[in-house]
């Protein structure tokens, strides 16, 4: 994993960290959300890349919250 | 400079004149007589002021209407019907019905006699003094009529040798500040300098010592001169100082100035209004403008002294190109550096794809030229990855604000701190980062309203002379969360929240959801204070006194947001304003303290790759019409890369391109070597600067920037307010910074036809509801507005949110404290903060290319007693500074300011390289830097690491200028 891959799936945990102590059940599509709001393309191209390549060390819910994202 | 005898009202901004004592707020009106004239006056005018009002000048000189009345020259007398002798009009108060009259035959003679005296211990050379038309001790002089002295004094102060003898009373020159001398031989005592130092600057360097014919001005007792004083050199006495005994020197080399210009200050958020004062095109000095609505006459010692940057001969003022970075600069014209430059920008968009390039802008420049940036680069690149260094600074304080209440802006103006009881200053060093703002805190500090400090430094405002009750609450580094969840846990529990303010203005579900997070005892003080270090007792008395105390202000700086829970800890001081009911009011509110001139104004005008101007997102298609009508072109409605994405994007070889208009990232951001990486890898990188910067050791073009002295436009300062720069002097380098950007924009194929920067205003206007009713000449009536300014705020918005919030209700967060990855550990067992200090200005471009290096000729590493004895390190040693990242080398100075534990550094000076040992960790929200935590180890070191000495090799070469060809 290069280190650019690294730094995104820290970035999507450090996001998804936030959004699962947020009440209620909508901590997924808050992190896809806050994905789509402030992530290039080029960036989500990269995750949708290393989710095809089965990444280690994403947070579950950062890893549902990507496949969201990437889904599109 | 004469005054004018006419009649004003208060607010005229167009009118200077010194109205002898400060305005007084009652609403209560009083009429009285004078000279047979009636005036109506507020009650608690002075008999001065009010004849002031009504155009009759009673000569004075102890009295200046920035302070307040002293009454010791006696020179202002006057008589009022039915009263005995002689009052004092600066220190009596009107009363309704009173009759004054200013000029009887017993005040004229008494009048002369005070002149007399005071001009019988005074040389009499006035036609070589530098204050010679400029002096109010003259002026009075012909006020009163004086034609001879009739008795000479046996004793004076301002002849070195008397009767042949060393005369003890004179007291030679003190040349010692390099911005002002003090004469002591033409000071008449009126102690306006020692009253300015109290009450306008709050520092208190200033005394008289001695009594009677004896006293004299003295820079306190500790020290002999004035630079190895207390003295922050801000200039107030010298502005205060009738007579020429405080004088700028430049006044003193130039000559008084003939003519001025109102505009803006450069450095810092707190936007102060200065007069420009000049001759010709030379400025002469910088005084404090007394209309200012930011700083209400007063001044730093960088806007009033630090503007030589902009004459210094490090300034490149023609354009540069090169092929690759390891050659030498070649000077070029502006065409041909300009179609270097597109020729370049759109090659490497055929071969690498449209969005291959981007731009950062700056927050330094004007809202117009940030604005033309964005504009470039969205419209003519063609895609969204447009940045700004307010990324690295304040991008969680627009998303956590944004969130919680609505909009990402500070809620009050500056003028609301005089209302406040209780202050919390949280991760902020205003003293020496707003020093300013600093002034009017301590002003209200030493009116006994109460200060939290959290910060894990003992900063110097809790060290405010004649201040009331202070708290510190001294975190370790990384736990702002933590405290504050502390602080409303303590609120909550106890009771203490506004219940009808949260039950108006906020979700009231909502609201019980936090407390019952909040209540949990795992935020009670006592179980955060192993991880914060902040006793659990102090911390409980704090937040009581947060919640009973009045009026709650919030002030923060970078030590909230450049944090990996920057973003949570902004939502979390949003919580504690709501939950105390301190928002929508004066006195109250939620103040981001910024750093740069136009932090915020970068903010405002879209700098941010998922924003376009006015906080609105590129995939709002109502908004992107907007745009694409007006600008003819389609926009991309996906977000573009942040600075740290671009850098990334570079590294992995898909970003090949970069136009960085003022900002010099690779001393600014976060771990130097990633950004030199970054750099290194871009096929084009073009640096618009002033100087060559260190950024522009990677750069293939240099074009040339030019200083706010030089251009018109506006700033925005932290309290949202719009503040005309004026152009003093024609650029040197022949462009403004806005026209560079529209030379280059045209030459990719834009057809722009701005002549002036009114005309982009009057886009940003047309485009972004806050700023509807914003217009150059409404600027020029008013002096400046605070968005928003629109239909529903005519006259602009000084304090937010006072019927509702922005978005509705207002918003509670649940702040759950999450640790950074940066952890101490064996290797790196200490924590590192970074800061700045009072004379030097962020990465110290402009600052250290003046005679501010005097105060800070270098960073140097703070260090706790403890944590130096047991690495063996004494005062002054060189030391190795290292963490995971890198190392650098400073001296050490040995303090208590910080724990043990915690290190501290400044980052001005471009040798230490601080962001060399800084990590690449960011907050959550907005990958701004985790500037404020890096766990390092210090240790003995004979000097300069490799890395510095590389680096230093590296600039030297890249910094080569061939000479002009002929
Ligand atoms: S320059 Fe400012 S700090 Fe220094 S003595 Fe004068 S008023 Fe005080
Ligand atoms: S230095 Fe100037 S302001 Fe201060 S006491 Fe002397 S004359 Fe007055
Ligand atoms: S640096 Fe800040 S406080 Fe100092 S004069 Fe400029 S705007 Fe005012
Ligand atoms: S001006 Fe009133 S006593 Fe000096």
């Amino acid at each position: 994993m290069s280190n650019t891959d690294e730094k995104l799936v820290r970035m999507a945990n450090q996001i998804a960290s936030f959004f699962k102590t947020q009440p209620g059940d909508k901590a997924t599509a808050s992190t896809a959300q806050h994905i789509k709001d402030f992530w290039d393309p080029s960036m989500i191209a990269q995750m949708r890349n290393l989710l095809a390549n089965d990444v280690e060390g994403l947070d579950p819910i950062a890893h549902a919250a990507a496949k969201e994202v990437t889904a599109a | 400079m004469k005054d004018f005898i006419i009649p004003t009202s208060m607010d005229d901004i167009t009118n200077d004149r010194d109205m002898g004592t400060p305005a007084s707020k009652s609403l209560e009106m009083v009429t009285l007589t004078i000279d047979g004239f009636e005036v109506t006056v507020p009650a608690g005018t002075s008999v001065m002021r009010a004849s002031n009002e009504a155009g009759i000048e009673v000569p004075k000189l102890c009295a200046t209407d920035s302070l307040e009345a002293f009454g010791s020259c006696r020179l202002c007398v006057v008589e009022i019907e039915g009263r005995r002798g002689t009052p004092a009009s600066c220190t009596t108060p009107v009363a309704e019905g009173m009759v004054v009259n200013t000029h009887t035959d017993k005040i004229k003679k008494i009048r002369k006699g005070v002149m007399e005296l005071y001009i019988s211990d005074h040389p009499l050379d006035c036609l070589t003094c530098a204050a010679n038309g400029d002096c109010e001790l003259q002026d009075m002089a012909g006020a009163v009529g004086l034609r001879d002295v009739r008795y000479e004094g046996t004793e004076n102060h301002f002849e070195v040798r008397q009767n042949g003898e060393v005369n003890p009373k004179y007291i030679p020159k003190d040349d010692s500040n390099p911005y002002f001398a003090y004469d002591p031989a033409k000071c008449i005592v009126c102690s306006r300098c020692v009253r300015a130092c109290e009450e306008t600057q709050g520092t208190f360097a200033l005394t008289i010592e001695g009594s009677g014919f004896n006293s004299r001005v003295s820079f306190g007792a500790k020290s002999d001169d004035a630079l190895h004083s207390d003295c922050v050199s801000c200039g107030a006495c010298v502005a205060a100082c009738p007579t020429a005994t405080l004088t700028e020197k430049s006044v003193i080399e130039l000559g008084t100035p003939e003519r001025s210009v109102i505009t803006t200050c450069a450095y810092c958020g707190v936007g102060c209004s200065f007069k420009a004062e000049l001759n010709g095109d030379e400025v002469v000095r910088m005084t404090p403008w007394k209309h200012g609505k930011a700083n209400r006459g007063h001044s730093c010692v960088k806007g009033r002294f630090a503007y030589g940057y902009a004459s210094h001969s490090d300034r490149i003022l023609s354009p540069m190109i090169r092929d690759s970075i390891d050659q030498p600069w070649r000077e070029v014209s502006y065409e041909e550096a300009i179609d270097f430059t597109s020729k370049k920008l759109r090659d490497i968009q055929a071969k690498h794809g449209q969005k291959s390039i981007g731009g950062i802008t700056s927050s330094r420049c004007t809202n117009e030229e940030t604005y033309l940036v964005q504009k470039m680069i969205r419209a003519v690149f063609g895609n969204n990855n447009t940045d700004t260094c307010a990324r690295v600074c304040h991008s969680p304080t627009g998303y956590g604000l944004k969130t919680t209440f609505g909009t990402s802006a500070g809620t009050q103006d500056f003028d609301s701190v005089e209302d406040t009881d209780v202050v919390i200053v949280i991760g902020a060093n205003p003293t020496d980062g707003h020093p300013v703002f600093a002034s009017r805190l301590r002003k209200r500090l030493r009116q006994g309203a109460e200060l939290i400090v959290i910060d894990p430094r003992r900063i110097d405002l809790l060290e405010t002379p004649h201040m009331g009750k202070g708290h510190h609450l001294p975190l370790r580094p990384g736990t702002n969360v933590a405290i504050l969840s502390a602080i409303s846990h303590v609120i909550v529990t106890e009771g203490l929240h506004d219940e009808a303010f949260i039950r108006e203005r906020c979700d009231w579900d909502e609201f019980s959801e936090y407390a019952a997070f909040i209540s949990d005892e795992r935020h009670s003080p006592e179980a955060m204070q192993l991880l914060t270090g902040v006793d659990a007792q102090a911390l409980r008395e704090a937040a009581r006194a947060f919640a009973r105390g009045g009026n709650g202000a919030i002030y923060y700086g970078l030590g909230v947001t450049e944090h990996s829970q920057g973003s949570t800890t902004v939502m979390a001081i949003a919580n504690l304003a709501m939950m105390t009911g301190n928002i929508g009011r004066r006195g109250v509110g939620v103040n981001p303290l910024r750093g740069q001139n136009n932090v915020q104004g970068a903010c405002d005008m879209g700098s941010f790759p998922h924003e376009l101007p006015g906080y609105r997102h590129v995939s709002d298609d109502a908004t992107r019409d907007i745009f694409e009508d007006l600008w003819g072109v389609t926009l991309d409605a996906e977000p573009g890369l942040r600075i740290p994405n671009m850098l990334d994007a570079a590294v992995d070889g898909t970003f090949k391109g970069i136009y960085i208009q003022g900002e010099d990232i690779l001393q600014s951001d976060p771990d130097t070597h990633h950004v030199a990486a970054g750099l290194a890898a871009m096929d084009c990188v073009i640096v618009q600067d002033l100087f060559l910067n260190e950024t522009a050791n990677y750069a293939h073009v240099f074009l040339p920037g030019s200083t706010f002295l030089e251009k018109d436009g506006t700033f925005t300062n932290a309290e949202r307010r719009i503040n005309r720069v004026r152009e003093v002097m024609k650029p040197k380098n022949g462009y403004a910074d806005w026209q560079v950007t529209m030379l280059l924009a045209n030459a990719m194929g834009a057809n722009w036809t701005y002549t002036h920067p009114s005309q982009i205003m009057d886009e940003i206007a047309a485009t972004t509801p806050g700023f509807a009713n914003v217009t150059y000449e409404m600027l020029e009536e008013r002096g400046s507005v605070q968005w928003p300014c629109n239909d529903n705020a005519p006259d602009g918005t000084p304090i937010m949110h006072i019927d509702g919030f922005v978005r509705g209700k207002g918003q509670f967060i649940i702040t759950e404290y999450i640790a950074t990855d940066e952890r101490t550990g064996p290797r790196f067992p200490l924590l590192l903060t970074t800061g700045r200090i009072l004379s030097q200005y962020n990465v110290g471009a402009q600052t250290r290319r003046t005679d501010n290096v005097v105060w800070h000729d270098e960073d140097l590493l703070e260090i706790h007693p403890q944590d130096a004895e047991n690495r063996g390190i004494k005062d002054g040693d060189f030391v190795k500074l290292a963490s995971r990242q890198g190392e650098t080398s400073l001296r050490a100075t040995i303090t208590d300011r910080v724990s043990p534990g915690v290190v501290y550094t400044t980052f001005h000076h471009p040798d230490t390289q601080a962001n060399v040992i800084t990590t690449d960790f960011s907050d959550w929200a907005t990958n701004c830097p985790e500037y404020k935590v890096t766990a390092v180890q210090v240790s003995q070191s004979n000097g300069p690491t490799d890395w510095q000495k590389d680096y230093n090799e590296q600039a030297a070469q890249s910094r080569r200028i061939l000479p002009a060809a002929e």
